[in-house]
């Protein structure tokens, strides 16, 4: 592919929401590169992923984990299945490095995870580092800062 | 109706040698009497002294519900404050850490305080003249929490004046924190990579008791930690094993493991898994660590130092030391069914970086509220908190390997799947609460 437009990057971020949504994660796992990272900061403004706490830092070893554990019969917090729900805004595209073969998306966003009786509603900054791979969008890095990251919560199952 | 306050034998009656009564986890009255006898009567976690490192530096936090101050006064001791203003009662800092230079001032009306909580100054305070405030509560200034005791940087406090002195009630279990403490190259610790804080509904007492349940991991964690191996059995023939598959892959270790790893426990409710061997006992050497450790303390020593592999060590009540991940957690009861866990790490001062590294990875596997192996655990908690409301039967069962006529207050090892250390620290908790019904 060539460098891809604007509004292909958008079209990206607001698809990945909405593979999580559908529940469809092992299409969205393949959304990342090979060495993709998912990072949610613990701290505002935390530039440090290994020496400073993150509520999620983690590769597609980890994020397979999480998705097979999600799959399996003795997976008790999930009995039953937590669903989520995003709304995003708008995804601004910041930067076009067209050399480096780089493109920084950031999407302000809602997130609800909700199960049993209990509905979360969690406000987040997702920062999309994207990359074409064998004619394919990719993502380097999907950074999520959640508004309250230092808050205490309690458990937070899917995926924002 | 109060059932429980003022009835000393109500009280001692929910616990039984192998059955603890539903209301230990569930009755907001016995929750307000933990508050007052249990966390009054015993020497409770503050902080740690690195959290305050400089003169006016203060760290909030709580004993038991009580909201309290951690301040490094101008002679470097560190002190602990009730934070609340003499006055009118205003909390006199909201945020966490910060420095308050040579005094607190209080929002509302100006009144200041030394360090030591000691009245300094207040504003027209001719006005004061026939009052008698030298005499009352608000002239005492910000009352200091009577008992304090700083043990190689970790910082204790006892509320109330009856209960055991510090080296009384610790005793010998004071090794897990030394042992942690040793691990660094020059004997010092420092809190860092920020703090884990997870929401639990359900009663602070299950997480202690967690501890120590060795029969529950390849069950609850089949989820998480069994699935991490499957994963990692996909990899390609000799890739190098991940340091968070190292981590993750001990949880789901068979009962034999569990069994062989052994439970100490110590007089007045502490005590530990992991006497011979633990989770930890198996993870990669971090370059250049292990020389640091025989150049401070000579082969042997380093040594000995490094094979200790306790798994979790329980201070009675609420904190959790894990010395070979230099890890705490502390259990701050919110009421009968809320808890805020708190994971503090450290850094290993001359140590190398990666350490602090592995800490925090472990911190965010297994601690955080995105953890994985945390949601198994929370929802079997959970799962309790509601189930104990069950009336066809009140009472919960810690007999796993109870021998008649078991012994309290005493050093021994046993079983490593053994209830004993949750007997002794239900023994701990009835011995405390009754100390001063």
């Amino acid at each position: 592919m060539a460098a891809p437009t604007n509004q292909e990057l958008i079209d990206f971020v607001v698809r990945e929401a909405r593979l999580i949504d559908e529940h469809r994660l092992d299409e969205w796992l393949e959304l990342f590169a090979d060495d993709g990272i998912y990072w949610m900061p613990l701290e505002w403004g935390q530039t440090d992923p290994k020496l400073t706490a993150s509520l999620m830092y983690e590769d597609k070893l980890l994020l397979t984990i999480r998705i097979e554990r999600l799959k399996g019969n003795r997976t008790f917090s999930q009995k039953p299945r937590s669903r989520c729900h995003h709304v995003l805004q708008v995804p601004q595209v910041d930067k076009r490095d067209e050399p480096a073969n780089e493109y920084l998306t950031y999407t302000p966003m809602h997130y609800v995870e909700t199960r049993h009786d209990e509905q979360q509603l969690y406000a987040a900054w997702a920062r999309h580092t994207l990359t074409v791979v064998d004619g394919k969008l990719k993502i380097k890095l999907k950074r999520v800062d959640l508004v309250n990251c230092d808050a205490a919560f309690g458990n937070i199952q899917l995926f924002m | 109706m109060s059932r429980y306050r003022g009835n000393v034998e109500a009280v001692r009656n929910l616990i039984r040698e192998t059955e603890v009564h539903r209301d230990v986890y569930i009755d907001d009255e016995v929750f307000q009497l933990e508050m007052e006898h249990l966390f009054g009567n015993t020497w409770v976690y503050v902080g740690h002294e690195s959290q305050v490192p400089n003169e006016g530096d203060y760290y909030g936090t709580t004993i038991g519900t009580q909201p309290v101050l951690m301040v490094r006064h101008g002679d470097d001791t560190v002190r602990v404050l009730h934070n609340r203003c003499p006055h009118k009662g205003t909390r006199i800092t909201t945020e966490t850490y910060g420095n308050t230079g040579k005094f607190f001032r209080c929002p509302y009306h100006a009144w200041t305080f030394r360090t030591d909580g000691t009245l300094r100054a207040i504003p027209l305070a001719k006005g004061y003249e026939c009052a008698k405030l030298e005499e009352s509560h608000a002239g005492a200034g910000m009352n200091p929490v009577k008992h304090v005791h700083n043990y190689r940087g970790f910082v204790f406090a006892k509320l109330n004046d009856v209960g055991p002195g510090f080296e009384e009630f610790f005793g010998e279990s004071l090794s897990s924190i030394d042992n942690m403490v040793d691990r660094s190259p020059v004997g010092r610790l420092q809190v860092a990579g920020g703090v884990l804080r997870y929401m639990h509904n359900c009663n602070w007492k299950m997480l202690v008791e967690n501890q120590t349940d060795t029969c529950h991991p390849m069950v609850a964690h089949e989820s998480s930690a069994g699935t991490a191996i499957k994963v990692w059995d996909n990899a390609p023939p000799g890739a190098k094993k991940p340091m968070a598959v190292e981590i993750y892959a001990p949880f789901v270790a068979p009962y034999d493991f569990f069994e062989k790893m052994g439970i100490r426990v110590w007089p007045n409710g502490h005590g530990h898994t992991g006497v011979h061997h633990s989770i930890h006992s198996n993870y990669s050497a971090i370059p250049g660590y292990f020389d640091k450790m025989v150049a401070a303390y000579g082969e042997n020593r380093a040594k000995a130092i490094l094979d200790e592999n306790r798994h979790n060590t329980c201070y009675f009540p609420n904190l959790m030391v894990k010395g070979p991940i230099q890890l705490i957690r502390l259990f701050k009861p919110i009421s009968a069914n809320k808890t805020l866990v708190e994971s503090f790490t450290f850094r290993l001062i001359d140590a190398p970086d990666l350490l602090l590294e592995r800490t925090l990875v472990y911190n965010r596997l297994i601690n955080a509220p995105t953890s994985v192996v945390g949601h198994d655990d929370l929802e079997v908690y959970e799962r309790a908190q509601e189930g104990l409301k069950v009336d066809a039967n009140q009472w919960v069962n810690v007999g796993r390997l109870y021998e008649p006529g078991e012994q309290t207050d005493i050093t021994a090892e046993s079983n490593g799947t053994t209830e004993w250390q949750m007997r002794n620290q239900f023994r701990a908790w009835s011995k405390f609460m009754a100390l001063s019904m």
